[in-house]
């Protein structure tokens, strides 16, 4: 097998990279909506819920084709960043928000399933004991979501290490600066010689999904034996 | 604690009409399943808001449709106890406990925890996870967390439906002793005669979303003696037992009674319905009904259909139930002396196996 390269080596940090900063990013939002979803009664709720999902079911590239016209120079949003001297296209940044709106709906999912899972007597049981609604919500809430953040966020980290579509397009495939692992194999297959080089990449990533989604599969084990 | 309810609250077809007012200390609300019970009850802790109505607690307006007030259940220091626990299962009893209490102000604060952690007996559950205690630890820890948030009423909503029997006679000297010691007056739900009669001197009863009765707990199970399949269940306090052959004899009072159970405990509250008590005018000669008490006739009164006859017992009461023909046959009136023949079978030690062991 061949060793791993200094590009490849790269390709790997920015994969981790990547995905650690768009489950981050993620997280309050998806915390926020998930919260929104499951606890408060407004209209529109089917609306949010379809908007929220719908990344899972367009294809990425199609959603990199809408961020960059989002966030392009000519974009409703990139004209207005160009203006404070933002350029997010072609940056290593385009490829944290493309991941982070491409993983956002796993996120959300397994939150809303750890949020449904608590029993709305123990909200009102810690109201009627003296806690206003944000004090219920860092005291009872978020400590029983727990298990389901933790389950969502490594669901999304593992979809940020593959995500290829989204990308390409608003992030481009430049070596060491927005290159990630889905990206370099994508250029080693693209070039006959470099088959054995695609195939450590892709071991390499098989390991790295392998790791998340035990540690998925652990939390998610968790969160049932809790209920 | 004075409480002035006239509140409306619809969902779907069914209406909660809460319109009346109730004072003392130990008020009950009776009623069957989906009678509007609970929805009162969140009601008045501010968890549900009234579609129209007013709330005043102690002269408060807590919830005023027209003067559009309506306080948050965090404003109202109204605590509750909730039919299943509802610990918070990542906090330790200790924390559990501490939860009101440490959101009370300041100048609220009138219990002490280690005062309140003896009257409960959970000094030595403190560390320990909720998800590790029994049924009947949870509930103790569950009213121990309501009181020591200093609320000025305690609801509890049917706190003893979820436990079973031997659990909820455990429970309720505690739920008694505890709203006296710290002096917090109460508001017990239940739809069950026996507890209204153990926990409350005024029951309100609730039928299909409306307030029918206002009464005594005593009063509303003498009542419903026609109505009920089990009839009116005595309820007999019983010292320590001693062998008496194959059965166990009981001090009740100044006599004594022969039952086929045994408790270990030095008093015990023994169930005895009115169905299983036969009158007879005269001594009989033999019978196999190993209690055969000579009474003297209090009361006769109508209870829905049948006779309910309340009879001395050397100072103890006991209420029968028979037919009109009965009352006949017997003679039976006011004053007169009648035969009460029990057998040694038909008490019930809640809680204990007829072998004579404790459930734990």
């Amino acid at each position: 097998m061949t060793p791993l390269s200094s590009t490849d080596l790269d390709a790997i940090r920015l994969s981790i990279q990547v995905a650690v900063a768009a489950t981050l990013l993620s997280l309050p939002f998806g915390f926020a909506v998930a919260y929104l979803i499951t606890f408060v009664r407004f209209r529109g709720k089917v609306v949010v819920e379809v908007l929220v999902n719908l990344p899972l079911t367009l294809p990425p590239v199609v959603v990199g084709y809408f961020l960059l016209l989002l966030l392009g120079r000519h974009g409703w949003l990139g004209s207005l960043l160009d203006l404070a001297g933002i350029r997010l296209i072609f940056t290593l940044k385009a490829a944290v928000i493309a991941s982070a709106v491409v993983g956002f709906p796993l996120l959300v999912r397994s939150l809303r399933i750890g949020m449904e899972a608590i029993d709305p007597q123990l909200i009102h049981a810690s109201r009627t004991l003296g806690a206003r609604w944000h004090d219920t919500l860092l005291t009872v809430i978020l400590p029983l979501s727990l298990p389901g953040l933790a389950a969502g966020s490594s669901l999304m980290f593992a979809r940020s290490l593959g995500e290829f579509g989204a990308t390409i397009i608003v992030a481009g495939n430049i070596p060491g600066i927005t290159q990630t692992i889905p990206l370099a194999i994508y250029d080693y297959a693209a070039s006959p010689s470099s088959d054995e080089m695609a195939l450590t990449l892709c071991l390499v990533s098989v390991v790295i999904s392998l790791i998340v989604l035990f540690m998925h599969e652990i939390m998610a084990k968790k969160m049932i034996r809790r209920d | 604690m004075q409480i002035s309810m006239t509140a409306q609250k619809s969902f779907g077809a069914f209406t909660l009409s809460a319109e009346f007012t109730a004072s003392g200390d130990r008020v009950g609300i009776f009623g069957v399943s989906g009678s509007g019970k609970s929805t009162l009850v969140s009601m008045l802790a501010g968890l549900v808001e009234p579609d129209s109505g007013e709330i005043i607690l102690d002269g408060e307006c807590l919830f005023s449709s027209t003067s559009k007030i309506n306080l948050r259940p965090e404003q109202r220091r109204i605590g509750m106890v909730f039919q299943q626990h509802c610990l918070f299962p990542h906090l330790s009893v200790s924390n559990n406990l501490l939860y009101g209490f440490n959101r009370c102000p300041p100048q609220f604060r009138n219990i002490d925890f280690n005062m309140l952690v003896d009257v409960l007996q959970l000094k030595g559950l403190l560390d320990r996870g909720v998800t590790r205690l029994s049924g009947g630890e949870k509930q103790r820890v569950a009213l121990g967390r309501a009181i020591l948030a200093n609320p000025r009423l305690l609801l509890m909503d049917e706190p003893l439906s979820a436990l079973d029997d031997g659990l909820r006679f455990q429970i309720i000297p505690y739920l008694k002793s505890v709203s006296e010691r710290f002096g917090i007056p109460y508001l017990f739900i239940s739809h069950s005669l026996v507890e209204m009669r153990l926990m409350t001197d005024t029951a309100l009863v609730f039928e299909k979303g409306r307030l029918v009765e206002q009464t005594t707990g005593e009063q509303l199970a003498r009542n419903r003696i026609g109505k009920s399949q089990v009839g009116y269940i005595n309820l007999l306090k019983l010292g320590r037992p001693s062998p008496a052959s194959s059965l166990y004899s009981y001090p009740w009072g100044n006599s004594r009674l022969l039952l086929s159970a045994v408790s270990d405990n030095e008093e015990v509250l023994a169930e005895l319905s009115s169905k299983d008590i036969i009158l007879f005018k005269n001594h009989p000669v033999a019978i196999s009904a190993r209690n055969l008490l000579k009474c003297t006739v209090r009361s006769i009164f109508d209870s829905r259909g049948t006779n309910g006859i309340e009879l001395d017992c050397s100072g103890n009461t006991l209420i029968s139930e028979v037919a009109d023909d009965a009352i006949n046959e017997l003679e039976i009136a006011k004053g007169n002396t009648v035969y009460a023949a029990v057998k040694a079978s038909a008490f019930r030690l809640p809680g204990f196996r007829p072998s004579g062991k404790f459930i734990s």
